[in-house]
């Protein structure tokens, strides 16, 4: 069984204007959308505060839940449906961190009680400190930052073959990041200035494949969050992990296609560079189409049948592989072809 | 492949408590400069020496001031003798009047910090212990915070009252001189301090406080016990814990008895008055008992914390994960779901765009799992849900590197090349991609795993070894069994 004919030929470079414009669009709308939302919108890993996981044993609606909890002392900021309807589950979120939280859960099972007469089992509870959560908040962008930087070494050295360079570069890297951090410079402001460094160095340094792979990743990174913020969904531990997961996997459409690149330009040197690449990604396409089907295969199923608990991460990473499967196709190939106007 | 280790669950697959205790290691430092302070007076009352202040002010100060040359010399001569491991801070003289700023050492401070981080941990572990916890997980997590995980707790609010009570034992005489009516206006002597107690009535759920007025000195503390006990009270049917003191406790405390008979003793627990009772005569023995309204297990936890101790600071939940049993169980099964289903299609899908190739990508993939799983047992490391979540994504991408040769292969046979050429050539040349792709997706896992906590720790080790078996089946065994068919069994087509 075949899906794509071996002789394909889609003429995808030619569409790169337009590739260019949607891209753009997605990136700026995400960031449009953050801008409005006040950055991403944080869960409690990250912000800090107490969740309750409530399960009741019969249907009970959301409007009396909160009616009743409206009248204690402690704030509930939100209560919403979680998983399936007919597990009749809720979570409710206080803004909240204090030693209070083990009153709480006791406090909302009384009021829930008292009020609707169904009790209800609490299955989880989740409390998270502010300095915890800011902690978490500085690791999480940590650890995207060294993700990003390590795979932008690698790229750099495995592509260009150029090792000694990449570690030149990632050690002007370090040092700026080390010296930036001087000044208290937050963080998100450190990450941004890291990559623009990095960018910057990769067009002097005319490393293209790995421009072009670090440009398809910050796409797919930014695109992820900005949908996320889009349907409003929250920024908790495992979203990080699989933007993380993202960032590694999204690559491997890229490798695939760079390789195949390289492989045709020793084999047609003479032939122009935007037929090359054209080559490339139709002789790759039905590799890049199977791969990205696979995953998305697994991670539909975990996104149906897996659990609310674990529903927004396979949300991520589907956008992700779509995107990052988008991206390796018409934003990391086309970039190649900067070079040769300018 | 190893049948006597068996894969760890983690808090969110088992149900569970996951705690992390912040050590208020300050507070272990301000009670440190306070019994200093307090012992300064008490040795300056006994040289006689006439001080104009003498007290414990911020930023971890003793502030001294005394008046007229006498007491200046004696004061010098007793800071130089008995307290020199005091800092000078700042020292100035004008009308005869000698104002001193003391305090502690910063290498002595961080040591005092880390020791009251430590014993905490050491304390809390006992207090575990003795609740009786299957394999808890309690270690220090930076400078002065302690995590806690335990797993398969049910009362989880008496689990963090035990852990988290501070559990200071202390008697102290009431300051039966002054009026306690004054003392609530605002005017209490030196010395002196309000304390509550308070106590809850059984029928009406209401609370009642009671203010006393207590002396500040502490004359005995739970750091002199040698056991604590429930007991039951045979008169009013009413538990309580008797304690039994040391050999020199039990000294003091028959001294305080005999000095101050028909006076009040306060047994003051964290700072609250469980009782005062007037003592009627001199105690030896060096046991004692504290009453309160307590239930049965109130009494019982509190026995276990004087048992283990009490904590030098005071501690502080700053971070706490509950999952109930069943919520646990919910997961596992979902989970479970998702990857059966999830692996069922990859694995038809497999079959049927590559055939008997496809077959070969299925059993790679199978043991691939396996290996996984080996993986976790041999490493005994712990599955979490999203450990399960990140088997499932393995899954998905396990295959990626079949798919990326057997598509090499086709390639190759539609160059006209002879099956055995084809799959040499396929695997030479997918070899390298598939290695550059499956490093920066372990790059990834590894900085994960690096910075990850908990959960997701879970997930960053499920995902690194499943890209590493994925490697090793697809590059090495699914060649070897390409090989033998080909070479072995003399194959001439391949179906792909």
């Amino acid at each position: 069984m075949q899906f794509i004919k071996p002789g394909i030929n889609i003429n995808f470079i030619g569409r790169k204007k337009i590739a260019f414009v949607l891209s753009s669009a997605m990136v700026l709308i995400s960031i449009i959308s953050l801008v409005f939302h006040g950055g991403p919108k944080y869960g409690i890993d990250f912000a800090g505060g107490t969740l309750i996981q409530l399960k009741f044993s019969s249907p009970i609606k959301i409007g009396d839940i909160k009616a009743s909890l409206s009248k204690m002392d402690i704030h509930i900021s939100s209560v919403q449906e979680f998983g399936d309807r007919k597990d009749f589950e809720f979570l409710v979120r206080a803004d909240s961190s204090a030693e209070i939280t083990e009153d709480l859960s006791l406090e909302i099972e009384k009021a829930l009680a008292a009020a609707t007469g169904s009790s209800a089992e609490i299955r989880r509870v989740e409390m998270v400190g502010p300095q915890v959560g800011k902690d978490l908040r500085e690791k999480a962008l940590l650890a995207m930052f060294f993700a990003l930087l390590f795979i932008t070494i690698y790229i750099s050295g495995r592509f260009e073959l150029k090792w000694m360079l990449s570690g030149v570069m990632a050690g002007a890297l370090m040092l700026s990041v080390y010296v930036l951090n001087f000044f208290h410079v937050s963080i998100p402001f450190l990450m941004a200035a890291a990559l623009v460094v990095t960018l910057i160095l990769f067009w002097v340094l005319e490393l293209k494949y790995a421009m072009g792979a670090i440009v398809a990743l910050i796409h797919d990174v930014i695109i992820t969050i900005g949908i996320f913020s889009i349907v409003d969904k929250d920024f908790t531990l495992p979203i990080i992990a699989a933007l993380l997961t993202i960032i590694g996997y999204s690559l491997n459409d890229t490798i695939i296609i760079f390789d195949r690149i390289r492989e045709n330009l020793r084999k047609y040197h003479k032939e122009r560079l935007d037929v090359i690449l054209n080559k490339s990604v139709n002789e790759t396409l039905s590799r890049t189409i199977l791969t990205s089907l696979t995953t998305l295969i697994v991670l539909v199923a975990l996104f149906l049948l897996g659990g609310a608990i674990i529903h927004d991460f396979a949300f991520a990473m589907i956008i992700g592989v779509l995107v990052g499967t988008y991206s390796s196709v018409f934003v990391a190939s086309p970039i190649l072809l900067a070079w040769k106007k300018a | 492949m190893w049948p006597h280790k068996k894969i760890n669950l983690g808090l969110d697959l088992q149900g569970g408590m996951h705690l992390v205790l912040e050590v208020d290691t300050d507070k272990a430092v301000e009670d440190t400069i306070e019994r200093i302070t307090q012992e300064l007076r008490s040795q300056v009352r006994k040289e006689h020496i006439r001080v104009l202040e003498l007290e414990r002010v911020k930023n971890n100060q003793i502030s001294l001031r005394v008046k007229g040359a006498e007491n200046i010399e004696k004061c010098q001569k007793l800071l130089d003798s008995e307290f020199k491991d005091l800092r000078l801070v700042s020292k100035s003289e004008s009308d005869d009047i000698l104002s001193l700023k003391l305090d502690l050492p910063d290498k002595e401070a961080e040591q005092i910090r880390k020791l009251a981080a430590d014993q905490a941990l050491e304390t809390i572990r006992n207090r575990i212990d003795q609740f009786g916890v299957s394999e808890p997980d309690i270690r220090n997590q930076g400078e002065n915070r302690i995590l806690i995980q335990l797993p398969g707790i049910k009362d989880t609010k008496r689990a963090k009252m035990l852990i988290g009570r501070t559990a200071l034992l202390e008697f102290k005489l009431l300051d039966e001189a002054n009026d306690v009516a004054a003392a609530l206006d605002g005017n209490v002597p030196p010395g002196s301090e309000i304390l509550y107690e308070v106590a809850e009535n059984a029928s009406t759920h209401r609370t009642v406080k009671t203010p006393y007025l207590v002396q500040k000195r502490t004359l005995l503390t739970g750091a002199s016990l040698t056991d604590a006990r429930v007991e039951i009270d045979s008169q009013y049917n009413e538990p309580y814990v008797s304690i039994q003191f040391d050999k020199k406790g039990g000294r003091i405390f028959s001294q305080i008895t005999e000095q101050n008979v028909k006076k009040r003793l306060a047994i003051v627990l964290d700072n609250k008055v469980y009782s005062a009772p007037v003592i009627q005569e001199k105690i030896s023995g060096g046991a004692a008992r504290i009453t309160g309204s307590f239930t049965v297990e109130q009494a019982r936890d509190l026995a276990i914390a004087l048992r283990a101790g009490a904590l030098p600071a005071p501690v502080k939940v700053i971070e706490e994960r509950t999952v109930g049993p069943s919520l646990g169980a919910d997961s596992i099964r979902k989970g479970l779901i998702s990857m059966c289903i999830g692996g069922l299609l990859v694995i038809l899908f497999m079959v049927i765009y590559y055939k008997a190739s496809g077959v070969i990508a299925d059993f790679a993939l199978i043991l691939n799992i396996v290996i996984i799983a080996g993986g976790l047992a041999g490493f005994q490391a712990t599955l979490t849900l999203p450990g399960i979540a990140g088997i499932i994504l393995t899954i998905g991408m396990a295959v990626d590197a079949n798919v990326l040769i057997y598509e090499r292969i086709r390639e190759e046979m539609n160059l006209g090349k002879t099956p055995r050429a084809a799959v040499e050539a396929g695997y030479s040349r997918a070899t390298l991609t598939i290695l550059d792709a499956n490093v920066t997706t372990l790059i990834a896992a590894l900085v994960l795993f690096q910075f990850g906590t908990g959960p997701v720790k879970g997930f960053a080790v499920t995902l690194s070894l499943g890209v590493l078996a994925s490697l090793f089946t697809a590059l090495i065994l699914s060649r070897l069994i390409f090989d033998y068919l080909l070479i072995n069994r003399k194959m001439r087509t391949i179906s792909i």
